[in-house]
């Protein structure tokens, strides 16, 4: 009988404590000390570690961002490295508290992974990457071409679709990583390598002879990258909404992680409101009132974060493009802060 | 007045309580049902949780995606497959690659197995140094290096295809994998095929008449010459008749790659020949074990019968050895399917790579789709488990142990 009645205790325990969700992230963090952030296994200018193992990229910096303002500190990260098939299951068991890891915004993951994408840290597209030896200089010249790409990706669907709308055949060669894909690309195990053109560009930095490569003109898709937030916890969805939105604001205004404390002190309403001498946008958020300042001291605005991970400060030196403020023909814009 | 003989207690309720409640009796048979409807009862409990979690969360859960587009295009396919199939055709897609390279492989390392073994047990110094080296080289590395190292071999060796290696102008090697012609059926197929089986049918009854009169009579019976002429001389026979079975549709460079012909994907090629030459290395040592457990005079008393070493290995000492055999080289099939989910890290597109990797990426529902994949595996394993009982059951029967 004593054994039925441990059975009995142990089957309740099981029951109730798969019952606790989460639901305080902010909270969560807090006590942990710690922002646990999903990022890549290693794009150049998004996430990648350099020699020394610090993370850099433009989405490390959204996470040193959220770091900056929760802790003050930006050091206070622990990157988790995703392959492109594990980072939903990550976000969704609670292993990051934030998936910064240049994912495509897309309808379905935005409704059926239990996630939200919070804003759009970069505007991409797909993009073809060939041989210059090949001699070909459009992507509808590919027909009967092998294709290698990662896994797992919206990449992979939007080859299918584009092929099939042009009515060219490809043979498919898809691998788990990144860096599985550039090497069977760099073998000769395909002609083509296709991904995000951002991504083109960082991975043909990666080959013996970046020269020797080309990417095609042609973008065959829409890819606004963001990050990403579990469902259910609308105060950390805000959170990383506008810190986001705290970085192109500050270039908006032509605050910089240099001239950040200057800005601070003059009479401008709008920058008292930002900067938090003027209202408590920041405690509102669950931050403190000057968590603009520390966002923009940690990492600085958006066009700096830009121009130093992918940008003329780069190796990659990629336009700004569609990456450009609104009022300068680009697409990033941020609600206003009042 | 006489008393009645008392009844025995009816056999079933006698049968079910000792078969649920041993010595316990009845209290027994209580206590098996409480504790299966507790265990049931916890299933139902972490099920249900699970389901309310997900919807909570607005995480989409069912098997309601089986039925939508995978929208994703796939490498190797043994059934018609296009991106606008559903992601249940993915499955049996993937399914099939997985079962494909599992029976190739579990074929060619037994074989490499068999023959390594010999050579090990072989009195020749040379060879049984090389079966050792062998054996010590190649278990003693981690699989997934050994896939890599061969893919990556494969790869290099090979021109691409615009170079590639013609083999007397029908087939063609280069670092898209090997293309063959491929044969395309004509109107003679039907009447060829049917003659083959029969030429098959009537060589088994042929050998079966022929050990029987060997076995009950002791009579030697030549049957070779009537299989030849079964098997190749009435299916040629049809040809005459009824014309070419089928024609082969060559291979051409056109593009980027070739046109027409079938393909053997490097990746293939690589897994398979990492997974056989892996798994050889431990079947050698399970066939040497096998025959050395078989008593010495066993050996001998074929030789002073007159066998040659190879006779007596193959007729008296490999038989034997086989009861010991069995089980663990079961084992090793089982090791080297679960081992071709390996494949992810090269490419290859089996079942864990296309729809636990692809799949559940594309729909996010890992916990459906993580547990058809486990499921399956494990059907797998258990009906590769059951047909070599089956073959061991067999073996020891046919000892008369």
């Amino acid at each position: 009988m004593k054994r039925v009645t441990l059975a009995l205790t142990l089957a309740l325990a099981a029951g109730l404590s798969a019952q606790a969700a989460d639901a305080q992230t902010l909270k969560t963090v807090k006590d942990r000390g710690m922002l646990s952030c999903g990022v890549s296994q290693g794009l150049p200018g998004f996430s990648s570690p350099d020699d020394k193992g610090n993370w850099t990229g433009i989405d490390v910096d959204v996470c040193r961002a959220i770091a900056g303002a929760i802790f003050n500190d930006p050091t206070k990260v622990k990157y988790v490295p995703l392959s492109a098939k594990d980072r939903f299951t990550a976000l969704q068991s609670g292993e990051i508290d934030v998936l910064s890891r240049n994912t495509t915004w897309t309808i379905s993951r935005d409704t059926s992974l239990g996630a939200n994408f919070t804003g759009v840290t970069y505007y991409d597209g797909q993009g073809f990457m060939v041989k210059k030896s090949l001699k070909v200089n459009s992507a509808l010249e590919l027909n009967s071409a092998s294709v290698c790409v990662q896994t797992g990706t919206t990449t992979e669907q939007n080859l299918a679709d584009y092929f099939k709308a042009n009515n060219m055949k490809y043979e498919v060669i898809a691998f788990a990583t990144n860096d599985e894909t550039v090497k069977a690309y760099e073998a000769g195990r395909c002609d083509v390598f296709t991904t995000d053109q951002s991504g083109l560009y960082a991975n043909r930095l990666k080959l013996a002879n970046p020269n020797d490569h080309m990417v095609l003109p042609e973008i065959i898709s829409k890819e606004p990258l963001g990050p990403m937030v579990r469902h259910g916890d609308d105060q950390w969805f805000d959170i990383v909404k506008w810190t986001l939105f705290a970085m192109i604001t500050a270039e908006e205004l032509g605050v910089t992680s240099k001239n950040v404390d200057e800005k601070a002190k003059l009479e401008n309403p709008e920058l008292k409101r930002v900067l938090g001498s003027d209202g408590n946008f920041g405690e509102q958020l669950g931050l403190t009132k000057d968590w603009v300042v520390r966002i923009v001291k940690t990492v600085g605005n958006y066009g700096e974060v830009f121009d130093r991970n992918v940008g003329a400060g780069s190796p990659l030196a990629i336009n700004r493009g569609l990456n450009n403020l609104w009022n300068k023909g680009g697409l990033q814009y941020a609600p206003p802060i009042r | 007045m006489s008393t009645e003989a008392r009844k025995p207690p009816p056999q079933i309720a006698l049968k079910i309580r000792r078969m649920l409640g041993g010595k316990a009796g009845w209290n027994g048979v209580a206590v098996q049902f409480a504790f299966a409807a507790i265990l049931g009862w916890i299933g139902y409990e972490i099920v249900s949780n699970a389901r309310a979690n997900l919807e909570n969360q607005h995480i989409a859960a069912g098997f309601g995606f089986l039925r939508n587009n995978a929208g994703f295009d796939v490498n190797q396919t043994l059934i018609p497959y296009t991106g606008s199939d559903t992601f249940l055709r993915v499955f049996v897609v993937g399914l099939l690659n997985t079962l494909v390279v599992s029976v190739v492989g579990i074929v060619f390392a037994t074989v490499i197995g068999f023959i390594v073994a010999l050579c090990r047990l072989s009195p020749n110094w040379l060879l049984s140094r090389v079966g050792e080296i062998y054996v010590e080289v190649i278990r003693n590395l981690p699989l997934l290096f050994q896939i890599l190292f061969w893919y990556l071999a494969v790869l290099a060796a090979l021109p691409n295809p615009r170079q590639s290696i013609s083999l007397l102008g029908i087939a063609f090697l280069s670092n898209r994998g090997l293309v063959v012609p491929s044969p395309i059926g004509q109107s003679g197929l039907g009447p060829f095929l049917a003659m083959l089986a029969l030429g098959v049918v009537a060589s088994l009854a042929l050998r079966f008449h022929a050990r029987r009169a060997l076995f009950q009579e002791g009579r030697m019976i030549r049957i070779w010459p009537y299989v030849v002429a079964l098997l190749l001389g009435l299916p040629l026979a049809t040809m005459l008749v009824f014309g070419l079975p089928f024609t082969f549709e060559l291979p051409q460079l056109r593009g980027f790659n070739f046109a027409g012909g079938s393909r053997i994907i490097p990746e293939f090629v690589a897994l398979t020949v990492a997974l056989s030459t892996y798994t050889a290395a431990f079947i050698a040592e399970i066939v040497r074990a096998g025959i050395l457990s078989v008593h010495k005079g066993q050996m001998e008393a074929g030789s002073s019968l007159g066998l040659s070493r190879g006779a007596t290995l193959r007729l008296i000492v490999v038989p034997q050895a086989m009861r010991v055999i069995v089980p663990p080289l079961t084992n090793q099939y089982l090791n080297l399917t679960k081992n071709s989910s390996l494949a992810v890290a090269i490419g290859y597109p089996d079942l864990v790579s296309v729809f636990a990797g692809t799949s559940l990426s594309q729909t996010g529902q890992a916990i459906e789709i993580i547990a058809m994949t486990m499921g399956i595996y494990l059907l797998i394993s258990l009906l590769t488990s059951a047909v070599m009982s089956v073959y061991g059951w067999r073996v020891s029967r046919s000892l008369g142990a």
